[in-house]
């Protein structure tokens, strides 16, 4: 009686070691949603000149170049987004999302495009009407970032690497936390002052 | 008979110390008092380890002698209890409950007396400064009615001697805690929440001191230096600091300031008198009379200068200032701007 | 029902054969499946206590090498082994680990086991809730450190304060890693509690009146009192709060819209300080039971080690606020939690005192689990001292948050947890296994224990009042505090040695140990009553208690026989359930056959609040397997007609 129970110890115990080991040894890939990059070369979009503000053009419809952002998925880099949208002002003219001076950034309208390398291109290069130009001014990395926080902004970005709130007044309505990301239609309206 | 007694306190306390490079080369110790704060706190400490240490002595002591006792008494085979054992051991157990009891209620109330000296000196004479908490440097600020005269500096903060300085503390983002070990006494820092801690340095000298409340990835690298002045010392620092920044004298310096107005260092940094006006991070306008940057991190020094502007991450991976990616030649002329603004 | 001496030799060959046919009967009856299905089913409670102690050592070990990889990154100043980012994972990890995957279930573990043998039951009282509580405890400590080797692991201290750890400056899943490994580890301890506190009271041993139960019941029964107090707070504050501030935008802790951070402070150690203490007594009913056993005397002044322990339990709920001095709450407040942190090294003095007492009068044997119990007064007293010294707010506030703290808190949980812990190994081993550990290897173990302890930790204390902070990765040179930090990483690879020999001595002991008897020590508690290991059934006949040391004819000498009471059916799982004060006969109670809806409640559960932390859906979508589930357990089957009648109380 007590062999087999000491026996059945044992084996309880080696099955605990040998999954154990196993556990250790696989080198699980780390998560990107998790890494913390400090210093590295931001993610390259296709440079700021040949972004496309509209797939409009005459003759056959041409795709954009759909620009990438590994940031999007990273949840330190929407959060670092989040902490310079406040820092560099944005809220100043676009609040937290709802627009004033400048336009909503939470909704479905994307005057300049929506891809990330359109928005870069619009944070770079500023915009008529006013939005300046911040080239020169933040590093590249830091605008990625933002790129990033703006997409999610419009839960354009995957749920899990966006953050639920910021620790200030209500910024956005909770419907737009959890939804996954959509894409949205690609309007070019101009703004009512250029109309001809 | 005192001084006796603060003699051998000064000597134990030299002893710890002096233990393989227990002694810190910087005086950030609880054992070296420079403030009432902290000596109170001191005595309050040798007279708590004093009797800690005979409590322990006798405690172990009695475990030792009734288990070497024990053991004589069977080996001398008597396998019986010993004589009148309900009444000793009571006797035993309740004399030292009482010991214990009284021995906790003296610690308690000179504890509380201890606290009574440490009271806010609101109705004394005292020295007003604003101390905020970021991710991970401290602001310190100087306040004055006239606001013109109100100083901001950053990772320094001076105080006269031998007047209590009123702290208001509050933090920007998470939670920090304002500790000086030497001045003694702590305070968390709290986002919204605005608290007062006091110090008083009875000397002069340079107190360094850290964050105590884990405040993130670089919660190790920020630390302030407490600067003491002689009052009339205080006061020609506090001038020079409520100047603004001394417009650079040469071309090279001239170049270096149109770098960082036109780059992106006007976008976090303020520089008075310029139009550098950025509030989310340190104050520069007198950034080449501290003795350290990157909030102690490194000494003020021309080649860490360099080395922390191009790249923050490597000193401080984390921290919220970027890389800058400048030329040799742009880099020359902001260092030689930056060091001018004494 | 019949109360009568055990057959001493049966004479009458009818009575041997019926004798064996009802042990073979009662054997069927209680046993396990076999194989893997025995492991998913298996409703026994020394069964599920096994592996339960082992997975807790397991973690140990864990956070333990978390602890090797810190003190080799801080043994000299500025050393770029770990950076700042993984730096914060590993020191959060072996705090949450070691408190909540460790300290605390491994009491409870030692108590699953124990408890009911101690009080004359054949199994805990809640079986099924047993197994379950296993399984959501395996599912939190598997997720936490899993999500450490893929870089999700928490990173904001075991303590989580917000704002650091609320949504807006913890990017990504770590906290809510955090937050939901606090849900399955709380909910497996509730359950502990849950079903000890009904086991100590209602399924005693007949004639085990209160008075009589060992003290190493009374500190269960005052823990599993103070777990069910104090653990729905954090439960409350990290499953509840913050995980739905990440989650889905509520404001608790968001001051911008009402919320304060000093709410989580205050709810935390409200369930902090409770905490220790929950994992402190269990390790005095320890020394008690091993002082006892090896003094081969009753413990000196039951009464009032009983009421040293309902003391500290009820005191440890006024303590909370001594972590928090240094936060913006009134003086007059702080004066109160400093007079109830100094009030409550009373009577854990007094416990010290009687202990000292009851070695003195008796006859001490010092085996390895005697030293421990040893080395946990001259540990835990150090801790205890600096203690009181920081319950004085001025104190507090130049140490607080420094190494001095680090130092006092390893020593009163290494003194008052893992030292009587261990000593609890040596003693019940052979109880477990049926074999002695080594008593060579075990003083080994102890040696290098004991010198390992001081060695990491009293450094600690100088350090601290050197200035050092908690919780840094790195420091200048200038502050000279590299020497003091080398030696510390000594001390901490003699700890490593030392649980090292530990691990060896049982593996080896398992193999090839001397072969231990019922009762190889002699000892005075029931469980050395039964065959070691004890048959699933736990006892042949309920025994029945007539003194505090009921296999003690007088102190130290065993008694010749030990009344038992039959009656109890052998065709079916039943337990005789008592009343609570004297432990008068009640009722024959039935127990549930095994099965394996325990486990699978806790894997609907794992995947219920593991998906919660991406999704809120999956509480949604959970909450329905896990009601199918528990359907399924509690289903009433209706095998046997209860015994409803009552039977006859009868005399004493």
């Amino acid at each position: 009686m007590s062999s087999h129970c000491a026996d059945g110890a044992r084996a309880a115990g080696r099955r605990l070691l040998v999954g154990l080991v196993l556990a250790l040894m696989l080198p699980l890939p780390a998560c990107d949603r998790e890494e913390r990059r400090f210093s590295e070369a931001p993610p390259s979009g296709a440079p700021s000149n040949v972004v496309r503000m509209s797939t409009l053009q005459p003759g056959p419809a041409m795709m954009t170049s759909r620009t990438s952002n590994r940031y999007d998925e990273n949840a330190y880099a929407v959060s670092q987004g989040q902490r310079l949208y406040a820092w560099y002002n944005c809220a100043g003219c676009h609040a937290n999302g709802g627009g004033g001076m400048g336009p909503p950034l939470m909704d479905a309208e994307w005057i300049y495009g929506s891809e990330p390398g359109q928005i870069f291109a619009t944070i770079m290069q500023g915009r008529p009407n006013g939005m300046p130009s911040w080239a020169g001014r933040i590093p590249s990395s830091q605008a990625w970032q933002i790129v990033a926080y703006v997409r999610s902004m419009a839960a354009l970005t995957p749920a899990s690497a966006r953050n639920s709130r910021a620790d200030h007044m209500m910024t956005w309505p909770e419907s737009q936390i959890m939804m996954e990301p959509k894409h949205p239609v690609q309007s070019f309206t101009p703004p009512a002052a250029v109309q001809p | 008979m005192r001084r006796r007694l603060s003699a051998v306190r000064r000597q134990l306390s030299a002893l710890l110390l002096s233990l393989p490079a227990c002694r810190g080369a910087l005086d950030q110790s609880v054992l070296e008092s420079a403030g009432p704060r902290a000596r109170a706190v001191e005595s309050l400490w040798w007279f708590a380890l004093v009797v800690a240490a005979v409590v322990y002595v006798a405690t172990v002591g009695a475990l030792a002698w009734a288990v070497v006792g024990a053991r004589r008494r069977v080996a001398r085979g008597e396998l019986g209890p010993p004589a009148n054992e309900h009444r000793r051991m009571t006797l035993a157990v309740a004399g030292g409950t009482a010991a214990t009891v009284a021995i906790l209620f003296t610690f308690f109330f000179y504890d509380l007396s201890v606290g009574r000296t440490l009271r806010p000196p609101h109705e004394r004479a005292h020295t007003l400064v604003q101390v905020t908490g970021h991710q991970w440097w401290w602001e310190v600020e100087y306040p004055h009615a006239v606001p013109s005269n109100a100083v901001s500096d950053a990772n320094e903060l001076h105080i006269p001697t031998g007047r209590p300085v009123l702290i208001e503390v509050t933090s920007r983002d998470v939670i920090h805690s304002l500790w000086i070990p030497n001045l003694g006494g702590k305070k968390d820092l709290i986002p919204r929440y605005t608290d007062t801690i006091w110090f008083q340095a009875d000397r002069p000298g340079i107190y360094r001191s850290q964050c105590a409340e884990f405040c993130g990835l670089q919660h190790a690298k920020m630390a302030l230096h407490v600067v003491a002045h002689e009052p009339g010392e205080y006061e020609t620092w506090l001038q020079q600091a409520r100047m603004p920044a001394r417009a650079p004298t040469d071309t090279l310096a001239a170049r270096g300031q149109e770098i960082f107005l036109s780059g992106s260092c006007a976008l976090c940094h303020t520089i008075v008198g310029t139009p550098a006006g950025s509030r989310v991070g340190p104050d520069l306008t007198h950034l080449a009379s501290r003795r350290t940057i990157a909030a102690g991190t490194l000494p003020n020094t021309r080649g860490n200068l360099a080395a922390w502007i191009l790249d923050p991450q490597r000193i401080k991976p984390g921290a919220n200032m970027p890389s800058n990616a400048l030329s040799p030649a742009d880099l020359e002329a902001l260092l030689a701007y930056l060091q001018s603004l004494k | 029902m019949t109360t009568h001496a055990p057959a001493a030799a049966v004479d009458d060959p009818q009575d041997a054969r019926r004798e064996a046919e009802e042990l073979a009967l009662l054997e069927r009856t209680w046993a396990p499946a076999r194989g893997i299905r025995g492991w998913l089913t298996t409703t026994d409670h020394k069964a599920i206590a096994r592996r339960y102690v082992v997975t807790t050592f397991v973690f140990f070990v864990l956070a333990g090498l978390n602890a090797v990889l810190m003190r080799l990154q801080l043994s000299r100043p500025e050393m770029t082994l770990i950076g700042p980012d993984r730096y914060n994972q590993l020191f959060t990890v072996h705090g949450t680990a070691m408190m909540f995957l460790f300290a605390v279930p491994v009491m409870q573990a030692m108590a699953i086991y124990l408890v009911p043998l101690m009080v004359g039951a054949r199994n805990i009282s809640f079986p099924r809730l047993n197994a379950f509580g296993y399984w959501m405890f395996l599912i939190g400590g598997v997720l936490l450190f899993t999500s450490l080797y893929v870089n999700t692991g928490p990173d904001a201290g075991w303590f989580s304060y917000v704002p650091l750890s609320g949504p807006e400056y913890s990017a990504g899943k770590r906290t809510d890693v955090w937050a939901q490994t606090v849900t399955f580890t709380e909910v497996a301890g509730l359950v502990a509690a849950v079903e000890l506190l009904v086991t100590i009271l209602k399924t005693r041993a007949p004639g085990m009146t209160l008075a009589r139960i060992p003290l190493y019941v009374w500190s269960i029964l005052v823990t599993s009192l103070m777990i069910v107090f104090a653990f729905p707070a954090v439960a409350m504050a990290s499953t509840m709060m913050l995980a739905m501030d990440r989650l889905v935008a509520t404001h608790f802790f968001n001051q911008a819209e009402g919320g304060d951070p000093l709410l989580w402070q205050h709810l935390f150690w409200f369930f902090g300080h409770p905490e220790v203490y929950i994992m402190f007594i269990p390790g005095l009913g320890f020394v008690s039971s091993i002082v006892e056993t090896f003094s081969r005397r009753k413990v000196f002044g039951y009464p009032v080690m009983v009421a040293s322990l309902l003391v500290t339990g009820f005191v440890a709920f006024g303590l909370w606020v001594h972590h928090m001095f240094a936060t913006p709450i009134p003086q007059l407040g702080r004066s109160f939690f400093t007079a109830a942190s100094v009030l409550i090294a009373v009577p854990t003095g007094v416990q010290i005192f009687c202990w000292i007492a009851t070695i003195w009068s008796g006859r001490p044997k010092l085996t390895t689990a005697m030293l421990f119990a040893i080395g946990f007064i001259v540990v835990f007293t150090i801790g205890g001292l600096s203690g009181v010294m920081i319950a004085s707010v001025p104190f507090d506030l130049q140490v607080h948050d420094t190494f001095f703290i680090v130092a006092h808190f390893h020593y009163v949980i290494l003194g008052g947890v893992v030292f009587p812990f261990f000593g609890a190994v040596y003693l019940w081993f052979p109880k477990i296994t049926g074999r002695l550990l080594s008593e060579r290897l075990g003083r080994w173990h102890v040696g290098l224990f004991f010198a390992g302890t001081n060695v990491a930790f009293f450094p600690m204390h100088l350090l601290g009042l050197d200035g050092m902070p908690r919780r840094i990765y790195t420091y200048l040179p200038e502050t000279g505090w590299g020497n003091l930090n080398l030696l510390v990483t000594l001390g901490a690879t003699i700890i490593v040695a030392s649980v090292a020999v530990f691990i060896v001595n049982v593996l080896v002991s398992l193999r090839h140990g001397v072969r231990a008897g019922e009762d190889p020590w002699a000892a005075a508690t029931l469980e050395w009553a039964t065959p070691s290991p004890p048959p699933s059934y736990n006892f042949r006949h309920v025994p029945v208690c007539e003194s505090r040391a009921p296999l003690w004819s007088e102190d130290g000498v065993p008694a010749a026989a030990l009344p038992v009471m039959t009656g109890l059916d052998a065709h079916k799982r039943q337990i005789l359930v008592t009343t609570v004060l004297d432990a008068l006969p009640d009722n024959r109670h039935k127990h549930p056959e095994d099965t394996p809806w325990p486990f699978w409640m806790a894997a609907s559960l794992g995947v219920t609040f593991i998906g919660a932390i991406f999704s809120p859906w999956f509480y949604v979508w959970g909450a329905g397997l896990a009601t199918l589930a528990f359907a399924k357990w509690a289903w009433p089957t209706g095998k046997y007609a209860e015994d409803l009648v009552m039977p006859k109380r009868g005399p004493r």
